[in-house]
């Protein structure tokens, strides 16, 4: 049995609108249910992902192809966003009770159905954007995103410092969206064109001016560069991480991020046949792992912590974009979901009980031996303790960087896994050396502990054995 | 096979004790049962042979020709003789854990099998990598169950290691992509093969790489500083492992991949290495004698040894390199019993400053005997595996170019070393003094000597070093071959 590639968008399309619609018109049910139909039918869709026709090879001059690709990456990151949302949906269910206490419904469900649906409608504008090969395309399913996003973070709307996050996050995403759409203006103009690969071809043409178009890229980069968390646009991370509902929070970091990076692969391309790019990129990525990397140094709350670290990554992931490393990013990417989601998994349930300083982990070794050794398997694997996914992740960035020989890059590169070694071991520190405050276990559903399992498997199996990964690529 | 099972039980042990397996028992057996496998296999060891014995491969990732590849030839199978023994005795001394038994023991495990690990792995990356498996359980071992300012001792250890890891690990990948593409490999095996394929330029980059990641993992002068306060922080066992044999790593990187691979490299850089050993030997020397606790005067001292080692590294002959190994045996030997009875001094006295303590030879005979038979081999005197060791490295360093009219800068620091050995006998043998003869102090009256069954530890390590200390040629043969393809141009 085979699918065209654009069906599966349109499925999880339906489940979403499925989803909704119960919502709407079945008061009664426990709302819960409704996550778990959301989370087996994106499973059922990941497992559709399998047996999809692949797009024709050539770019057709017009028609649908010329704006949607299912490349080998393209697949790739689909299912990566299906992953996703899969963990994220799970995380939201450990998280229902805090949403209940912060919305004012009539009901005592209130809220709850449009906070399962709307992961849904994110992982439709992921999926989109993973194929976009136009820039009108990845325009319309970045709004996709993002329009999601804006609900989703201020979701539990009473609560003030979620509010100021929402706020945040509205304005500095609308204005990265004012930039993209006004550097897609300007490379439009000087090439005429909107087609990722028709713009390679002009931009190649020695005739043509590469000062406009130049600047239209860099104005799309700084609207990326808001999305993936780069430095100089980061401000926003620590505040609205740290204010949005922990599972958004996670899905932001990952889902956003993740999208983010292809999209940026692929609007690079065409532009790294001006030299000056490299430079732009060298800087940013630069400056995106010394600021993420020596800001992360001095938290106190895990939840801030882990929003410098997402900026961190997207430096060392930067690295891999400046040596147009794709295989490198894309193991790093996947290395980067499952020890997120991990971390914030165990935060979400930890945080329930005591609240989410790292102060507020002590002693959780005594209390839940699992749910410390989770966290000290994602911390490893954040900072690049071999054996696991993230060690692997960061040998491949540095083997791009060798290989284009970014010096620089690397010096640089070696100073922060040193600082990331001492922040991320400050969490393992606070549950194994510290007394705890209460010895009361934290409790731990089936379906969470499930998926902690599955992503500790993940990390260790990946960090063992990589190839499953670079094969997907081929 | 064997191999398998030496590098995966204590894996195994430590994962079977997290889920609730009786943890002494079950690692006292692992610890046991891996000595055993290494015992045999030293016995079924084919001396004299070139290249690796027993090698056993599973395919990891095709696009970067990694395997999980294992195999032995002398020098490995010394090293993993070394971290049988010291495995064992380390575990056997652990005395009462009052706090999260299952995780000290399984610490102590998985930082046996990161060193069974990189000593048998024949692929560069798992050699780094199981290496690494021991950072954070050596961190937890210090913050958790360490003495004295054991938090910043605990963040000094990971932080200078993790930084050298990742030093070294540009240095590996560099290497890798210095090949021609068709030559690329992590197979050490595969790698001996193409040594005159790297340029020269590149051989000088990457060796200064490796030579600062191993150095910091060994504590080359002026990497060291992490090493004595560690020691002096970390619960005696696994002062006893780390310094025994996890820092061994660096030292058996060196011989394994730097030097056969990068000769070039080596040349350019063995004037600064020896002046980086002088600084461990002579400056470091100095140090330790001014030490006023007994830990951190051991920790010290195992940061002079390293001189010793690098000096027979740097030598460039076949008698200095072997020697290099030797002593690396002999040092881990005899570091681990003496750090397993002063962490017993402690347990029974509570202190370890050296103006507290005061003819413990009375009331701790057994303590007093073991401590000065390490003391003694640590020192150097002849008899011992240590003796053997130096001497060949002494002069194996000034046979390099030896020219009777003219010193060059291996004959003067073979010179400048032999006054280090004065100066391991000056703090050791007061040590000795202060903590076990004179009077008995009242405030001791309370120790008591150390338990029978102990005996059995010590004496495995003392009969160990004595035995290699008489009988050198037994070991020189097993680890001569490995050296000999290095310097086939040389005498």
């Amino acid at each position: 049995m085979t699918i065209g590639a654009p069906i599966l968008e349109i499925e999880v399309l339906l489940i979403g609108l499925f989803v909704l619609m119960v919502e709407a018109f079945f008061e009664r049910i426990d709302k819960r249910t409704l996550a778990f139909t959301a989370i087996f039918g994106l499973a059922a869709v990941l497992v559709a992902s399998f047996f999809l026709t692949p797009s024709p090879a050539d770019v057709a001059t017009s028609g649908f192809w010329s704006f949607y690709t299912a490349d080998p990456l393209a697949i790739f990151f689909k299912r990566f966003a299906l992953v996703t949302t899969i963990f994220v949906l799970v995380m939201m269910i450990d998280y229902a009770p805090i949403v209940r206490e912060s919305i004012h419904g009539t009901t005592h469900q209130a809220g709850l159905g449009e906070f399962f649906a709307l992961p849904v409608f994110t992982c439709v504008g992921l999926m989109w954007m993973a194929s976009a090969i136009d820039f009108v395309m990845i325009f319309v399913s970045l709004e996709l995103v993002t329009m999601s996003f804006y609900v989703l973070v201020s979701f539990t709307r009473r609560n003030p410092a979620t509010l100021e996050a929402g706020v945040k996050y509205l304005i500095l995403s609308a204005l990265s969206t004012g930039f993209l759409v006004y550097g897609i203006t300007w490379i439009f103009g000087v090439t005429g064109q909107t087609n990722l690969a028709r713009i390679a071809v002009a931009l190649a043409d020695p005739a043509i001016e590469s000062g406009p178009a130049l600047f239209g890229m860099v104005l799309v980069l700084v609207a990326l560069g808001f999305k993936i968390a780069a430095v100089p646009f980061q401000l926003w991370v620590p505040d609205v991480y740290q204010g949005a509902p922990t599972p958004v929070t996670a899905y932001l970091s990952v889902g956003s991020k993740a999208a983010g990076f292809v999209v940026l692969l692929r609007v690079l391309q065409p532009f790294f046949v001006l030299p000056q790019m490299e430079r732009v990129l060298l800087v940013m990525a630069l400056l995106t792992l010394i600021y993420g990397n020596l800001a992360a140094l001095p938290q106190s709350n895990l939840k801030r912590l882990l929003a410098y670290s997402s900026i961190a990554h997207a430096g060392y992931l930067l690295v891999g974009i400046v040596c147009l490393a794709g295989e490198a990013i894309a193991f790093y990417l996947v290395a980067y979901l499952l020890m997120t989601l991990l971390s914030f998994a165990v935060l979400i349930v930890v945080a329930k009980q005591t609240g989410d300083n790292i102060e507020d982990f002590n002693g959780l070794s005594k209390r839940s031996p699992f749910l410390a050794f989770a966290m000290t398997i994602a911390m490893a694997s954040l900072a690049g303790v071999p054996f696991t996914a993230g060690f692997l992740g960061k040998f491949y960035i540095f083997d791009a960087a060798i290989r284009h020989h970014q010096t620089t890059l690397l010096v640089v590169g070696v100073i922060t896994v040193a600082c990331g070694f001492y922040y991320y071991l400050k969490v393992v520190r606070a549950m194994y050396w510290e007394a705890s405050t209460s010895d009361v276990a934290v409790p731990l559903s089936g379906i969470s502990r499930f998926a902690m399992a599955a992503m500790i498997g993940g990390i260790i199996f990946l960090g063992v054995y990589p190839q499953p990964i670079l094969d997907a690529l081929k | 096979m064997i191999l398998l099972f030496i590098v995966l039980l204590p894996i195994l042990a430590a994962i079977a004790i997290l889920f609730g397996a009786p943890p002494r028992r079950t690692a006292l057996w692992a610890a046991g049962f891996t000595l055993v496998a290494t015992v045999l296999m030293y016995l079924g060891f084919e001396a004299g042979q070139r290249g690796f014995q027993a090698v056993i491969s599973f395919p990891i990732s095709s696009d970067w020709k990694i395997n999980f590849t294992l195999g032995v030839d002398g020098l490995s199978l010394m090293m993993l003789l070394l971290t049988a023994v010291v495995t064992f005795a380390a575990i056997w001394f652990t005395g009462k854990i009052t706090q999260h038994e299952h995780a000290f023991y399984a610490c102590l495990l998985l930082i046996a099998g990161g060193a069974f690990g990189a000593f048998a792995s024949l692929d560069l990356f798992f050699f780094y990598a199981f290496h690494e498996l021991a950072l954070i359980p050596t961190f937890l071992l210090i913050g958790i169950w360490g003495t004295g300012n054991r938090q910043a001792a605990a963040w000094k250890i990971t932080i200078y290691l993790a930084t050298g890891s990742f030093i070294l690990l540009l240095g590996l990948i560099m290497l890798y992509r210095s090949l021609p593409e068709a030559a690329r490999s992590f197979d050490i095996r595969a790698l001996q093969k193409t040594a005159g394929l790297i340029p020269a330029e590149a051989q000088s980059n990457i060796f200064l790489l490796l030579l600062v990641g191993f150095g910091i993992l060994v504590s080359l002068f002026p990497f060291h500083s992490w090493a004595p306060e560690a020691y002096a922080s970390a619960p005696a066992p696994a002062a006893m492992l780390h310094a025994g044999v996890l820092k061994k790593f660096g030292l058996y990187g060196l011989l394994r991949v730097a030097i056969p691979l990068l000769p070039g490299g080596a040349e350019r850089w063995n004037t600064l290495l020896i002046v980086l050993l002088l600084g461990n030997i002579i400056y470091i020397g100095l140090v330790t004698i001014a030490q006023k606790r007994l830990d951190w005067m051991l920790g010290y001292s195992s940061v002079m040894h390293m001189g010793y080692i690098f000096l027979g590294i740097a030598s460039g002959t076949l008698l200095g390199t072997s020697g290099a190994a030797v002593l690396i045996f002999a040092h881990g030997i005899s570091i681990a019993l003496l750090f397993a009875i002063s962490g017993e001094i402690r347990q029974r006295t509570g202190t370890l400053v050296l103006r507290e303590l005061g003819g413990l030879g009375k009331i701790m005979p057994r303590a007093a005997f073991a401590f000065g038979l390490a003391a003694f081999a640590s020192i150097g005197l002849p008899g011992f595996a240590n003796f053997t060791g130096e001497v060949m490295v002494l002069f194996g360093a000034f046979r390099n170019g030896a020219n009777p009219e003219r010193f060059g800068i291996y004959q003067i620091a073979a010179v400048l070393g032999l006054w280090g050995v004065v100066i391991s006998a000056v703090y050791m043998l007061r040590a000795y003094r202060r903590v076990f003869m004179g009077p008995a102090l009242e405030s001791l009256s309370g120790a008591t000597d150390l338990q029978r069954s102990l005996r059995i530890p010590i004496g495995m390590l003392v009969a160990l070093t004595l035995w290699f200390g008489f009988f050198p040629q037994t070991f020189v043969r097993i680890v001569t071959p490995t050296f000999k393809s290095y310097f086939t141009s040389k005498p």
